[in-house]
């Protein structure tokens, strides 16, 4: 079992939070948790993509590929599909994961790839200097929307039930031992398991602050039974106050996405081990 | 005597041409016979006319021919479309409904019954099979070896359907024998040795032998080939094959897997590769590697769906935002076809940058004989490091090139970034590291310019006229050049078109006239050659209908310049 502080960087780097920014929360409680995985360090890879929250690899000692804004998930999944070995967790803002990119985030739940996705749901463009984001709310004015929001906010939880995403928790930045039981359970789940994630925006979002977080959230009680995806998507919907917790863990386990792909049926080893069979592809010139 | 002929079927989408043109032209390898076969088809699952171009010949043929010898004529509209292309000798063969009067008075024009005949077999879908048959009596070609490629064909079919194929064909035959062309047609050697292939199947194969292990994709026409080529070899070669949500999560995933060990590709048309310049970008600036491989079809936007067109050259060079290294490569022939699509693996591998071959809907239909590869010692060098604690993503090194680490292999963090980043990965806005982290990527391109794939160059050595083309319109213009006394003149034929070959300055200078040769409106390599080296290009030769050159068109371009130059 590794040490906690292996996941600390062994060298300074500059960090581009702004100081009482959610972000902190989430990267102290995962590099705490990843620290009682027991997995070799180096099998554990993020991938990003670019906002605020997307930067969170680079303050932790592991491998990432802090690629392009909203195209986290499709790397993520092919670096699955490449090395089944890894632990991949793909981890963005709300822009980047819901808004460019929403076409993923369906697709990617489709396939069912085995990896952890977590989304800092901060409600607005953390980077971009306060723009809405798809879960801001009605009304909420930026330098952009001058007269208010006026789209309906996204409800990524009930789009990824009805995708059949099989694992979907929300937990706040700042409930350093929910999260870290979340992020636990959602790296044993043999599948895609998403982790919306509440961390305040202190600069930028002056209605969904830490007060506004307490007062709108609840933890749903020991007796909810997570299993049932009518109870989870009633969950989903609700708006008074957000349930927060692992709202649904289907008992039935789907196969994964890598389970399903015909390249390991005879061959288990990842891509990067393998060589070409020259044999069968003299086979084939012969037969095509 | 005639030794080449021009066979075109003409008939609707769902008629099974498809079927009759595969039986065919392997019966025709089974004929030790040479052969090109080309296809234009509508953008429609029905109706509509398509065309098959079958010429049987010599081994030089490997082109499109716009003269029609015989035109069997399968469907209503079968010869409204091509009648132009008819000429005095040309024969019609078809159903009476099929083949308008004022047609079928103006040429020799033989009825054929296909469908009754088909049904006199035993069943109307064997109408193909009845004109396989005859194709083949008509050209005085072996019964038994259509014969043979049914059985092969349906061989898990049930018996019946297997006798009654061969009572079409038989039935067939004899009609076409009556019909007999005199014609020598000239016969190969060794065919044995040859495969029939097209260029979605030669890309494909080189790809496996280039290791390819991962291939993501969205379909588009005509790239879509590729993608389906490699599902089906899925298994057998341990491929990972995923059809993407969008072309962005293709080349994305493309990405995702080389960063994680992975020999991945993609494959799209123009329009699919738009949506992909970002990721293109990211390959460029992360240097994880990537291979796309781009079927041109005619644009702008959808365009023409289904035809050719030499038109994203320009896209392809410049693609992406920012400055970095990238190589663009464009077989010309089955052949090519194989060995690039192997061998931009290997560059994208050895460089850590994207590669990009270029092809087109022409080049990836079009069937024919090619030598036979010998996979056998192939191998690769993956150009992956077992990391090391110390291990850092972006080295700064000598020739630009940072050994390339994969997560999980070794002790060390794989860390790449879209962002602008120090040897470690991080993000950086330091000045002087962005000027020495552009310099150490572009230092790439020198090294990429010293292992070029050279042009190939046909004709006088002490040339004074040269033409240039790229890509799929090598067979064309080489076919146009063969047995022809081509004094004063050379043919440059480039399979890598980005970074230009250093040789194309020594060959662009000896030239007093300097004729490019495109399937596109506004000449993209001839403006790609005077902004690299800025010199004049005499004369573009261009066309841009959805079709690719004839030969009838080149052969005239040729003789011109022949013309030209004895004239001085
Ligand atoms: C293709 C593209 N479009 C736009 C941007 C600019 N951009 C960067 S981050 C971002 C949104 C940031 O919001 P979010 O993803 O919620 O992350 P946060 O900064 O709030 O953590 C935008 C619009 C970009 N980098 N790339
Ligand atoms: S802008 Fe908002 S989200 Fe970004 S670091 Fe500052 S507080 Fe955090």
């Amino acid at each position: 079992m590794t040490t906690q502080s292996t996941y600390e960087l062994p060298f300074k780097v500059d960090n581009a939070w702004c100081p009482g920014c959610g972000n902190f929360g989430i990267l102290n409680t995962v590099k705490k948790t990843l620290a009682e995985i027991d997995i070799p360090q180096q099998n554990v890879v993020f991938s990003s993509g670019i906002g605020q929250a997307a930067k969170l690899p680079q303050y932790v000692h592991a491998n990432y590929f802090n690629g392009l804004h909203g195209r986290a998930l499709p790397v993520a999944t092919a670096i699955k599909a490449s090395n089944p070995e890894l632990l991949v967790i793909a981890e963005g803002g709300d822009g980047d994961m819901y808004g460019e990119g929403g076409n993923h985030f369906l697709h990617t739940i489709r396939r069912n790839v085995d990896i952890v996705h977590l989304v800092h749901n901060n409600m607005i463009y953390g980077l971009t200097k306060g723009q809405a984001s798809p879960t801001s709310q009605r009304g909420m004015v930026t330098p952009l929307q001058i007269n208010g929001v006026s789209l309906e906010p996204a409800n990524p939880l009930a789009v990824a039930l009805s995708y059949g995403a099989g694992f979907i928790a929300r937990v706040f930045s700042g409930d350093t031992k929910e999260m870290q039981e979340i992020i636990s359970e959602a790296v044993k789940y043999k599948g895609y398991a998403l982790i919306d994630i509440f961390p305040p925006c202190v600069s930028f979002n002056k209605i969904n602050t830490y007060k506004w977080f307490k007062e709108n959230t609840y933890y749903v009680s020991d007796d909810y039974d997570n299993t049932s995806f009518e109870q989870a998507l009633g969950k989903a919907f609700e708006k008074e106050k957000l349930p927060m917790g692992i709202l649904y863990k289907n008992p039935d386990q789907k196969k994964s996405f890598t389970e399903h792909l015909v390249a390991y049926k005879n061959n288990s080893k990842a891509l990067y081990e393998r060589t070409v069979n020259t044999k069968k592809l003299q086979e084939l010139v012969d037969t095509i | 005597m005639k030794k080449d002929i021009t066979i075109v079927l003409s008939g609707e989408a769902g008629q099974g041409i498809k079927t009759v043109e595969k039986l065919f032209i392997h019966s025709l390898q089974e004929e030790k016979l040479h052969f090109f076969s080309t296809s234009e088809v509508m953008s429609r699952v029905r109706g509509g006319n398509n065309t098959t171009e079958i010429r049987i010949g010599s081994p030089v043929i490997q082109s499109f021919k716009e003269s029609i010898d015989v035109l069997i004529v399968l469907g209503k509209n079968g010869t409204e479309r091509v009648q132009h292309r008819l000429h005095k000798d040309s024969r019609i063969i078809g159903e009476e409904k099929n083949i308008p009067e004022s047609i079928a008075t103006s040429f020799s024009t033989t009825y054929v019954p296909f469908k009754d005949i088909a049904n006199e077999a035993g069943n109307p879908v064997l109408t193909n099979t009845v004109i396989l048959g005859y194709v083949l009596g008509m050209l005085g070609l072996q019964q038994k070896i259509g014969k043979k490629q049914l059985q092969k064909t349906f061989k898990e079919k049930e018996e019946k359907i297997i006798t009654q194929n061969i009572e079409a064909l038989k039935k067939g035959y004899e009609i076409g024998k009556d019909a007999v062309i005199k014609i020598d047609l000239p016969r190969t050697k060794s065919t044995p040795d040859k495969i029939i292939l097209n260029g979605t199947q030669a890309i494909g194969l080189g790809a496996i032998a280039g290791g390819c292990n991962f291939m993501a994709a969205y379909p588009m026409s005509p790239g879509t080939g590729v993608l389906e080529f490699l599902a089906h070899q899925a298994e057998t070669f341990g491929i990972v094959v995923e059809q993407a949500e969008d072309e962005i999560a293709a080349i994305n995933m493309v990405l995702g897997s080389w960063y994680a060990g992975g020999r991945a590709m993609t494959t799209t048309s123009g329009g699919g590769f738009a949506l992909m310049e970002e990721g293109i970008s990211l390959s460029g600036m992360t240097e994880v590697p990537s291979v796309t491989h781009i079927g041109m079809r005619p644009g702008p936007a959808t365009g023409l769906p289904t035809r050719t067109e030499q038109g994203d050259l320009m896209l392809a060079v410049f693609a992406g935002h920012g400055e970095f290294p990238k190589i663009v490569l464009a077989p010309g022939s089955l052949d090519e076809c194989i060995h690039i699509s192997q061998k931009a693996f290997d560059l994208a591998a050895t460089y850590g940058v994207p590669v990009i071959i270029l092809s087109d809907q022409f080049l990836l239909d079009s069937y024919s004989l090619t030598e036979k590869p010998d996979f056998s010692d192939t191998s690769y060098k993956k150009h992956i490091t077992k990391t090391t604690k110390k291990f850092e993503t972006y080295k700064i090194t000598e020739n630009g090139i940072s050994p390339r680490g994969v997560p999980g292999h070794g002790n060390g963090f794989v860390c790449v970034d879209s962002d602008e980043h120090d040897e470690t990965g991080r993000i950086t806005e330091d000045a002087d590291v962005r000027t020495a982290m552009m310099e150490k990527r572009l230092k790439k391109n020198k090294l990429i310019t010293q292992h070029v794939i050279e042009p190939t160059i046909i004709g006088d050595s002490n040339f004074s006229t040269l033409i240039i083309s790229w890509g799929s319109t090598y067979g064309v213009i080489a076919e146009a050049l063969e047995n022809k006394k081509i004094k004063g003149l050379a043919y440059a034929h480039f399979s890598q078109v980005f970074p230009l070959p250093n040789i194309t300055k020594k060959l662009t200078e000896q030239a007093k006239r300097i004729v490019v040769i495109e399937n596109n409106a506004s000449g993209q390599f001839a403006k790609l050659i005077q902004m690299e080296l800025g010199i004049k290009i005499h004369e573009n030769i261009l066309q841009y209908n959805g079709f690719p050159f004839s030969i009838e068109h080149i052969t005239s371009v040729i003789d011109s310049e022949l013309s030209r130059i004895s004239k001085k």
